[in-house]
Order: C-alpha cells, then structure tokens, then sequence
C-alpha cells in the first residue's frame, strides 16, 4: 500500500505527545479579589498515545481524568505542559500542517484540529440540544466544516447511522434526542464524533450513564469502529472491566498524578502501584459467595487544593515510609518494559 | 472501512438504496422539515388549547381580528366615507351629537358626530399593529442581547444589564409623554420606542439567565467541538432554546404596548389618526366622561376594548407559558 518506505510510524511520532501537562482551578478567584488557592486537577501529567491505540485514564471521581480529556480536545487551555498532536493520512504520511500544538491555535486552524480530534460526551441525555434532530446534531460538525452539499450530508449522516447501528437510518434522521434511549442517544453521540473521521476520539466515560444492557453494544461498536477507521481513543473511566475491554494500554490516575501507566494485561496482572492493587481488589466479582477482604487503603480522595509537595497518596498508603514523607512526590519510573510507576517502594 | 465517505458521491451509484430511501433531493429535506414543524406546532397548540385560558384568549384575540378586518370591507360597501368615515365623517341624520345608539349607528356619535362603531373597528387594526411591531421589536432586541450577554459575559454582560437596570428604573410612561413633546410620536415610532424600552429592559434580564443556563449545558461544548464559531453557539444553539420564552414575553409586550397608547392617546399625546385611547380623549375633552352611564357609547367600547384585548395577550401568554414551561405543564415534554 505504501508507496515510501518513510512513512512507516516509529514510537518517536506518536499521534499525541502530552508532556508535563498542568491544570490549575483557581478557588474564588475575580476581578477584585486574587484566589484563596489553586485546585491541582491535572498536576504534571505525561503520555504518548499511539495512532490507531487506545490509552484508558483510569481513576476516582475528581482525580482529573476528565480535565486531561478536556485539556487535549481544548476545551480547556493548559496551565503548564505542552501537547503535541501529530497528523497523517491513511496511509500514515505526513500531512501539511500535521504538527500541532493546540494552544496555539486560532480560528480556521482551530477549525481544522477538530476534523482530526473529538469527544464522545459522558452524558448523552445533556450533550445534544434538544431543539435540533439526530440529522442536525450529526451534521453539524460536516456543516460547519463546511464540507459537501446539504444533500451530500443527509445521504452521509444517513451511512454513519447504519454504521453505528441505528437502521433503518430514515427512522432516526428527522427525530429529536428525547424521542431516543440512552443507548441510541450515545450511538448517535458517536456518530457525530466520527463523522469527521478524526484520529483521536477523547471518550468520557461514554458508558457510565447507560443502563449495563446497553453497555456492552456500545463498547463494542467503538472498538469495532475503531479497528474499522483507525481510530485511536483516550478512553477516560472509572471502570478498571471497561478499561480492560477496550483499552491497549491503562494510565491509572490519582490527585492530578499519573501514578501507574502499563499494558492492559501486564498492569490487571502485576499491578505495581498500592492504589492500583486497590483499585483492582475492589472490583466486583459475579460470585455471592465471594468474600472481599477489606481495602488495602484507608480514607478518602481528598481535593487536591494546593497539596503539599510530598507523595499524593501519602495519606492512604499501605505502604508509606518515613521517607516518602519527606520526599517530593516520586517521579515515574519504567520497573518493566513498558510499565511505568511513580512509587518508591514498589 | 474508511472508505463510507470516499466513496463516489453520485446519486445513485452505491447498489443499495442510499439513505434508506432518503437521498430524493432538497425538496425531501425541505418536506422532513415542515413536517416536523407541523407536527411541533400542533402539539404546542394541543397543551396551549387544554387550558381553558389559551382557549378563551384566542377566542377573544379572534373576535379583535375579525372586527380590524371588517371595517375596510365595510367601509367599501355598506358605510358611505362622508357619514361614517372614523375621522372626517358626520351623521348628518342625527339631530344632536352625541347620538345615542340606533340601527344606522349602532354604537351612537361621538360629540363631533362621527359614528362610534366606525371609529372602534378601524382602530382595532392600528392597536394590532403597534402591539405586534413593539413586540417584535422587543423580542428581537432582548434575545440577542441577552443570548449575547450570557455567551461572552465579563464586560458586555456588565454594560448590557447595567443598562438594562437604568432602562427600568426609567418611568417609561413619563419618558413617552417627554418624547410626545419632542417629537411627533407617530403609531409607528411609539410602538419602536416601547419594543425597544422594553426589549433593554426587563425582558434582556429573563432571557439572559434563561440563556446562561443553557450556555453551561454539555450541547455548547459539543458545539465547540464541531468547530462552531460564537456566531454558530449564539444562534443555533441559545436562541433557538430561548425561542419559547421569548414568545411568552412577547405576548406580554403587545398588553404593556396597547395600554401604553391608550393612556398617551387618552392625554393627547400622540400623533395618530384614530384609537381607542383618543375615543376616550374626545368624550373627555367634550366633557362626557364623568357624566355616569348617560352617554355609556363615548367611554365603554373604547374601554372594554382596551381591557379585553390587553388581557386576552396577556392570558394568551400565561397559556403559552404552560406549553414552554415544562414545569407547569402536566405531560411529558
């Protein structure tokens, strides 16, 4: 297929390249008055995301998985940290303008990145506007690119229906979101995602909110599309099954702190870090007579407003030393191929 | 897989039907459409009808409208321009002004001897007008301001609702009799200045918390993420949302517009042919109006009028408000 022998993607061009990655939420902050303190949401976060790979984001609640999501798709602007997106065709080839930097974009540049990166909301009941039909919430992004006629979008909105599962697509086109379930709502969520065939898909939590029979359609519908246009996701989610299911690899998330990053299997199987083995013991087992030994850690995820310097998860640690006390927050390290954690004592 | 969208975009050309059948052209989109519309419209109308106020209001609304059509046709056949036109005409018949009511005048004369049923009808047009130009004018203003204000906040919100409370705290009653003095307030020009008094005013305020409610919500950021610019976010996907309660406040407009001209007409402020205000102005100024119920025809017409039509917008409104407030309807929207 390919034509040069240059094209070939190598690990040093990974589609996304997020490094250092910051974001601080000032706390009753205005005009008049400088903020009591900072919300540490995403504190120093670093990952790669190859083409056609999905990276889940593993974490609780308010760890700031969904701040990173945001931060890529530039919903948000970075407080610190770079993130450097590398385009291509299909084919893997360069494309003019591929290297991007989506703090510096503007206007018609902005306009293009978001052919190439988007978002698959968690909540399919808010994220469309129920004033407008399944073919308007579809073919807004093709219409506001500005790409094809009005008929051409009716017959491609028509296609990316059948292609996500919604068939006959004549009987969803002209029908407004409520008069569809969460689960055909969320199909058509992805649909309006993909209908730009972008690289990336940033997916938060596109499951949580659905009833468990719906679930299961879903995920395998993005990981067939996924396999089918190339598609590489962020998958952001609290579920450690989930993010087994649909995930190449797994970045576990703690207070804004990447803490344990691994291959699906290798991470499940030789979880490194105190708060993944945590996260692991605490998934449910379909078994009545299975008794859960109570949870290696204590306590609860705290608000990372200006933490201290030391280990986020000093305070829950099974683990801690005297030492972790007095050290800054452990960098991440590679214990194995691939797997990296930020702990010393594992 | 890629392919579904290189795929030649002839009509036509893919082997099975293409769009379940719905590749038939603009006029198919166009028809998908009007349906929809139709089919919204009536489900609004059903809710709107339930209530026997939207009922009763639009009744009476209907009854104002046929009698603003009436007086033209009228005018053309039956009534001679010399006895009953509304401005210039006189009953030569009667033998003192004002007349009371008979078979060749209904409603009596009024002291110039012009035909009172005349003088109604043809100012029921003129009273339509106004009320739905202010309201236009108001409702066009205040959704845009507001949508806008929400959208960018810091700064424009600021200067729009700091203007928006001095716009209020104007006595708008008193600025129109200052403006009557200053200028020839015609029909027109009253109905631009109370749609715009009113489009700055309380009305931008509603709409704008309307608006920064649905600006927060996940559909906005959606819009983003298609590459909608601000203009895509403010008027595809806030003021459509505020669409509803605008018409609401629209209905309440025309009522302020209506008796903001009656009561102008009636101190002889404005520079218009015929109203139900200046009816009332001219028993006054003949000095009918306090004289009881003995000439009833000079004031009660004008004045039921006025009422009934101010509160049949009104009531037309709050029906209104329980088609496009979820929480006061009572099915499933």
């Amino acid at each position: 297929m390919q034509g040069d022998g240059e094209t070939v993607r190598t690990p040093d061009q990974p589609l996304v390249d997020v490094d250092g990655l910051v974001k601080l939420f000032p706390i009753a902050g205005n005009v008049f008055r400088k903020p009591s303190g900072f919300v540490h949401a995403v504190d120093g976060v670093s990952f790669r995301i190859e083409r056609g790979e999905s990276l889940g984001l593993v974490g609780e609640s308010g760890c700031g998985k969904t701040t990173v999501g945001k931060l890529l798709v530039k919903l948000l602007e970075p407080t610190s940290g770079s993130i450097a997106f590398r385009f291509t065709d299909a084919g893997g080839a360069d494309i003019p303008g591929g290297r991007v930097d989506p703090s510096t974009l503007k206007g018609r540049q902005l306009r293009d990145f978001r052919r190439q990166v988007q978002l698959i909301f968690q909540d399919p009941y808010e994220s469309m506007n129920p004033r407008r039909t399944i073919y308007d919430t579809i073919a807004e992004p093709v219409s506001v690119q500005g790409i094809g006629s009005a008929l051409d979008r009716v017959d491609r909105v028509a296609e990316i229906l059948s292609l996500v599962g919604l068939t006959p697509p004549s009987a969803f086109l002209f029908r407004y979101p409520h008069e569809l379930s969460g689960g055909q709502r969320q199909r058509v969520a992805i649909a309006r995602a993909l209908i730009l065939e972008p690289s990336l898909v940033v997916a938060d939590e596109p499951t949580s909110m659905l009833d468990v029979s719906s679930r299961t359609g879903i995920m395998s519908l993005m990981q067939e599309l996924a396999s089918g246009l190339g598609v590489a996701y962020l998958y952001i989610t609290h579920d450690l099954a989930v993010a087994r299911y649909m995930c190449d690899r797994i970045a576990v998330m703690y207070m804004g702190k990447i803490v344990e990053m691994a291959e699906t299997e290798e991470l499940l199987r030789n979880p490194l870090h105190p708060y993944t083995r945590a996260l692991l013991s605490a998934v449910p087992v379909p078994d009545p007579g299975h008794h859960r030994p109570p949870p290696a850690i204590s306590g609860e995820v705290t608000a990372p407003v200006d933490p201290p310097a030391r280990c986020r998860f000093y305070d829950r640690c099974p683990l801690a030393t005297r030492s972790c006390e007095t050290s800054p927050h452990p960098p991440v390290e590679e214990k194995a191929r691939g797997h990296v954690v930020a702990c010393y004592e594992a | 897989m890629r392919s579904w969208s290189t795929r030649s975009p002839a009509p036509g050309a893919s082997p099975e039907p293409r769009g379940g059948g719905l590749g038939g052209g603009r006029l198919r989109l166009l028809q998908a459409r009007a349906r929809l519309a139709l089919r919204s419209f009536r489900s609004g109308m059903a809710v709107f009808l339930e209530s026997r106020l939207g009922l009763l209001s639009l009744l009476t609304i209907g009854v104002f409208a046929l009698m603003a059509v009436a007086h033209p046709i009228l005018m053309g056949t039956v009534w001679d321009a010399d006895t009953y036109d509304p401005v210039t005409g006189y009953a030569f018949d009667a033998t003192e002004q004002p007349a009371p009511p008979s078979w060749k005048h209904p409603l009596g004369t009024d002291p110039l001897g012009r035909d009172v049923l005349s003088q109604l009808l043809s100012s029921t047009r003129s009273e339509f007008a106004l009320g739905i130009t202010a309201a236009l004018v108001t409702v066009t203003i205040a959704t845009t301001v507001g949508a806008v204000s929400a959208y960018y906040g810091g700064l424009v919100d600021s200067f729009f609702m700091r203007f928006a409370d001095l716009v209020i705290a104007l006595p708008s009653i008193s600025l129109l009799i200052v403006l009557s003095a200053l200028f020839d307030l015609s029909l027109f020009y009253l109905a631009l200045v109370i749609g715009v008094l009113g489009g700055f005013g309380g009305t931008a305020i509603v709409l704008k918390s309307q608006a920064l409610s649905i600006k927060v919500k996940p559909f906005i950021e959606a819009a983003r993420m298609a590459g909608g610019g601000q203009f895509q976010i403010i008027f595809v996907h806030i003021v459509p949302n505020l669409l509803p309660l605008s018409l609401l406040y629209m209905m309440f407009t025309v009522t302020s517009a209506i008796f903001a001209e009656a009561v102008l007409s009636f101190l002889g402020l404005l520079d218009i042919r015929m109203s139900w205000g200046i009816m009332i102005h001219t028993a006054n100024a003949g000095g009918y109006l306090l004289s009881g119920t003995k000439y009833w025809w000079l004031v009660f017409p004008a004045g039921a009028s006025i009422t009934l039509l101010c509160s049949a917008f009104y009531l037309a409104g709050r029906a209104l408000d329980e088609v496009v407030n979820p929480r006061l309807s009572r099915r499933d929207g």
